[in-house]
């Protein structure tokens, strides 16, 4: 890595190239737990960019001030922080989401995709570009959550976002909102993912 | 006998009904990064029941006596401090970053500790260690305790905690050794190109949430059948 990726770059990569979750396997505890329906996805996604964006502001701002054997432990702290802010936000104004949500929101401090961007990116590199890092890939982690979202809450209900699509005649699967419905689209949108890459790559060579 | 009725419940809820990677999506990570063999998927179970033990317990005591709403330690402080009579303290804010806090200084003390003195145990499994800390099964096992401390009707003593804990425990080796497993068969079978690694993992962890679904209802089988041992 002897060019390092500018900001725009960094940002861009977030989105697809480098996608939190399709590409890296990262996060992989929200994207199965919250994905039943758009409404949590898109709540989760919020939340998750609000932390991963200020922890990456806040562990750049700090990052002369880091000792090698502590960072982690100071990372953890951040992002406890700020977990916290995002957490009694939901609940006040956003109660029904929140008692949703359940144990999922606290559980952002340990997903490994924010965790991986402190000590990847924000502890090296200038604010600007932790930042911009911070924002591809949120908007990476929001769009494979929303992927995901889709194909489960229009086959397990019938509707996306709440609204009506596949008509009252649509027998609802439901399996798709229950756990193993999320196992089993995640496996398969991966696989889905890996093969057009796969074929792209194929031809462009 | 009440209360062990109720243990055993609890231990079955947390071991196989709403097993903690099946149904709660929780200890992901491990679960599809450390399940290539059966000795190292168990070694990696076993440590983090460990683990989830010692964070449970330290939680649970945090939790009762500093953390819950009208917990003891911040209220002798408040009128220590000659603040007004009658007032409850909560800290419950706190508890996110307490929680963070003991598990990942726990993790830091049982690597130690095993390191210095039990070396053999220390070569099967403190590899692992390190990586238990980001695990969320620890944390959600923290904030489940968390959440019967906080609503006052139920609240858990440290016994349940501890049988929680231990029942996640055991659900997760449970599943990360039977995904093992199903794995190594899977080395011999023909998977499509596109789903080797991840993909064909987590069709089949699926199919195992599925089955797992199967134990919904054994907890009221279980109920009724102590109910009827003790009525004998």
């Amino acid at each position: 890595m002897s060019d390092q990726p500018t900001a725009a770059e960094r940002f861009l990569n977030g989105i697809l190239p480098e996608n939190p979750v399709y590409r890296q396997l990262l996060g992989m505890c929200p994207v199965l737990a919250v994905t039943s329906g758009m409404k949590p996805a898109i709540t989760m996604a919020g939340a998750t960019a609000f932390v991963l964006i200020m922890s990456n502001t806040l562990v750049s701002l700090i990052r002369g001030l880091l000792k090698p054997h502590l960072r982690i432990l100071v990372f953890t702290l951040t992002i406890a922080t700020f977990v916290t802010i995002a957490d009694r936000f939901l609940a006040a104004f956003m109660y029904d989401m929140s008692k949703q949500l359940g144990p999922y929101v606290p559980l952002i401090i340990v997903n490994c995709l924010i965790i991986s961007r402190a000590e990847i990116c924000a502890s090296k590199q200038k604010l600007g570009t932790a930042v911009a890092d911070a924002v591809g890939m949120s908007l990476g982690f929001a769009l494979a959550l929303a992927s995901i979202a889709t194909v489960r809450e229009i086959l397990g209900s019938g509707t996306w976002f709440g609204i009506d699509v596949l008509g009252s005649g649509w027998p609802a699967w439901g399996i798709m909102v229950l756990p193993p419905g999320a196992f089993l689209t995640l496996g398969l949108l991966l696989g889905g993912a890996e093969w057009f890459g796969k074929r792209r790559a194929a031809k462009a060579s | 006998m009440e209360t062990v009725s109720s243990l055993i419940l609890i231990f079955i809820g947390a071991a196989l009904i709403n097993n903690f990677v099946l149904h709660y999506f929780v200890g992901i990570c491990p679960f599809l990064g450390v399940s290539r063999r059966v000795d190292t998927a168990f070694g990696m179970g076993l440590a983090v029941t460990f683990v989830i033990t010692i964070a449970s317990f330290l939680s649970w005591v945090f939790t009762y006596y500093i953390l819950r709403p009208g917990a003891p330690l911040p209220l002798w402080v408040w009128n220590v401090m000659g603040g007004a009579e009658g007032a409850t303290v909560d800290l419950s804010v706190l508890s996110y970053i307490m929680y963070i806090f003991v598990i990942a200084s726990s993790v830091q003390f049982v690597e130690m500790y095993v390191r210095k003195f039990q070396p053999k145990l220390y070569e099967s499994f403190g590899v692992f260690l390190p990586l238990i800390t980001t695990n969320c099964a620890i944390l959600f096992a923290c904030l489940e305790i968390m959440k019967h401390l906080q609503d006052p009707t139920q609240l858990w003593g440290l016994h349940e905690a501890l049988v929680l804990a231990i029942g996640g425990g055991v659900g997760f080796t449970i599943a990360i050794s039977l995904m093992a497993g199903i794995r190594e068969e899977l080395d011999l079978a023909d998977v499509p190109e596109a789903l080797k690694g991840a993909g064909i993992a987590l069709i089949v962890a699926g199919i195992m949430a599925m089955a797992f679904m199967g134990f919904t209802g054994v907890d009221r089988g279980v109920e009724q059948a102590l109910m009827a041992l003790i009525g004998r």
